[in-house]
């Protein structure tokens, strides 16, 4: 189920302003694949053309080609919506649905996608939320408001609605940023649990957490501040750690680096 | 951490945190009065307003006959009858004002926040600031000229309504508008990144979670638009019979039941259309209280 991505020479753009210059890179169905690079390089721009929610974005636009499994995302006849749902995407911060409960809140993508039935509901949310590490928690308080949850726990619960409607790829930015040590170890063994499902690429400022969880690691970087940012190397993350290609990679990576 | 440690330490000498600052002092107090008094200023005249009307009015609200009965052959000398047919008129003139007005208004704020953009966005956005600064006269001159002068219609309830809408309508963009603006993007976001479209993403996600301000808003808007007297002046003279027909014959209203008992000058009528007057406030402060209930009990929880 779990598919590749290849992306060629793309160019990312809000309005006039360039903000990432000439990606290309491929990613292997079952595997991690994390972003690291200085704030403001572009990594969660570019993350978020992985499944069209750049264009959201007033003024949002792409240049070249991101291919899943050899099919175009960008292609004419594509619709974004159905790229998102196979595409999905969990944010810094968790962002649950507050009008609605932990299950409403899991069930809220089959739901508005068109699934009625009960019993697939209720089967597809007790499968998300111990895909996400979350069901002992919550079992007894489904119908408990999703907000109500501490911080680690909404991530969870926004890692579960995510996997609900049941993805290949799954995209997280960033997604420990605003977690504490103990939740962080939480959702990386989750993401090493993922894997054997989904592709996944994650962004994240934390080089142990990239090392930890990641297969592969891509450094991005800009050459200076209104510059766009730009793919600076990507390489199995052992290799990235201890014996990058980039003079860059290497300062950026030792703590060299502003 | 370390120059923290240090600093508390060894005292800095003559810090400014130990010298008094008296002008500050007294500056502080002088703003201090001159909010009170101002407060004080703005109050009197409400508190002036609500012990007259409800010294005066409350007589006529005591006699249960008030709720159940109508002006109907009672003439201004004569005490007795009630309220009802103006408070029912007013009841329906509202509601079918918030049918029509409320849908308009919540569709153009949906434009406005989630879909507007360049030339028409901001061609709306200026017309619904002219309507709001459209007096409730001119409001009812426009519509008696269509529906009276043009399509050569009788004066009716619904006529008054037509223009109410036009009042309401402005006061329900801007305040669903910003109820709108409330919704965190990043809910839009979360739902987008389900693969649910955008204007499913709006029905289901972004109006309920602003659906209590943007009820609150209405609620509002409709207090404000049932003491407008000019429409029914021009378009709804005033009745003393119970007709609950919006599209034929004169329907009663509070306002005009109030400017109706004030051309008598004897005790009956006097008594009357202060009662009439305290009904209205009850009405607008009962829907003011229920709006301000609804946004405290259900806010947009972050
Ligand atoms: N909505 C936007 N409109 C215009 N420019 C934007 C917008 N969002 C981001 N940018 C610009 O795009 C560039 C890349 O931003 P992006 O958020 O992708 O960086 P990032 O690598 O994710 O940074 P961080 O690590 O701080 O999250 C920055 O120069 C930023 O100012
Ligand atoms: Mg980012």
């Amino acid at each position: 189920m779990a598919q590749r991505i290849d992306v060629k020479d793309l160019n990312v753009y809000y309005s006039a302003f360039k903000a990432v210059e000439g990606v290309s890179m491929s990613v292997d169905p079952r595997t991690v694949t994390a972003f690291i690079g200085p704030s403001g390089c572009g990594k969660s721009t570019f993350l978020r053309t992985l499944n069209r929610m750049h264009e959201v974005i007033p003024g949002g636009r792409v240049e070249g080609s991101v291919q899943l499994n050899g099919r175009d995302l960008y292609g004419k006849d594509v619709d974004p919506v159905a790229v998102r749902r196979t595409v999905g995407m969990v944010f810094q911060r968790p962002n649950p649905f507050p009008t609605m409960s932990i299950f409403d809140n899991v069930a809220a993508g089959m739901r508005l996608n068109g699934e009625k039935n009960k019993k697939v509901l209720q089967e597809r949310v007790e499968k998300s939320l111990r895909g996400a590490n979350l069901w002992n928690e919550v079992k007894d308080r489904l119908a408990k408001p999703g907000a109500g949850l501490s911080g680690g726990q909404q991530q969870r619960l926004c890692i579960a609605r995510a996997i609900a409607v049941q993805p290949q790829v799954l995209l997280m930015d960033e997604p420990c940023s605003a977690l504490d040590p103990i939740s962080t170890m939480a959702i990386e063994d989750l993401i090493n649990e993922l894997k054997t499902e989904f592709t996944i690429v994650i962004v994240t400022h934390n080089m142990q957490q990239a090392a930890r969880v990641s297969d592969r690691t891509a450094f991005f970087n800009l050459a200076a501040t209104g510059k766009p940012g730009k793919l600076i190397e990507i390489n199995d993350t052992d290799k990235i750690f201890s014996n990058p290609a980039e003079k860059a990679t290497e300062d950026y990576i030792s703590g060299r680096f502003g | 951490m370390s120059t923290l440690t240090q600093d508390t330490v060894s005292p800095a000498p003559a810090s400014p945190i130990d010298k008094p600052n008296t002008m500050r002092a007294v500056k502080d107090k002088l703003a201090t009065v001159a909010v009170y008094t101002a407060f004080l200023i703005a109050v009197i005249p409400l508190v002036w307003i609500l012990y007259t009307v409800i010294s005066k009015g409350a007589g006529a609200l005591l006699n249960p006959e008030w709720w159940t009965n109508s002006q109907r052959g009672i003439t201004a000398r004569t005490v007795g009858g009630g309220a009802y047919h103006a408070i029912i008129g007013t009841l329906i003139q509202a509601a079918i004002t918030a049918v029509i007005a409320v849908p308009i208004g919540v569709f153009t704020a949906i434009y406005l926040v989630e879909y507007g953009r360049g030339k028409l966005a901001r061609a709306v956005s200026f017309m619904v600031d002219i309507l709001t600064g459209v007096p409730s006269i001119v409001a009812a001159l426009f519509i008696y000229t269509l529906w009276v002068t043009t399509f050569g219609f009788e004066r009716v309830a619904f006529a008054v309504c037509l223009a109410l809408v036009l009042l309401m309508i402005p006061v329900v963009v801007r305040s669903t508008e910003e109820m709108l603006k409330l919704v965190p993007n990043e809910l839009r976001e979360a739902s987008y990144a389900l693969g649910v479209p955008k204007w499913k993403t709006i029905m289901k996600v972004v109006l309920p979670t602003a659906f209590s301000g943007i009820v609150t808003g209405v609620l509002l808007g409709l207090a404000r638009v049932m003491g407008e007297t000019a429409p029914l002046l021009i378009l709804g003279p005033p009745s003393k019979a119970i007709n609950m027909n919006p599209f034929e014959g004169f329907m009663a209203a509070l306002p005009t039941m109030i400017n109706g008992e004030r051309d008598q000058v004897v005790q009956a009528a006097y008594d009357r259309y202060w009662g009439a007057a305290l009904t209205l406030i009850i009405l607008v402060m009962a829907l003011n209280i229920a709006g301000r209930l609804i946004s405290r009990f259900n806010k947009v929880s972050r």
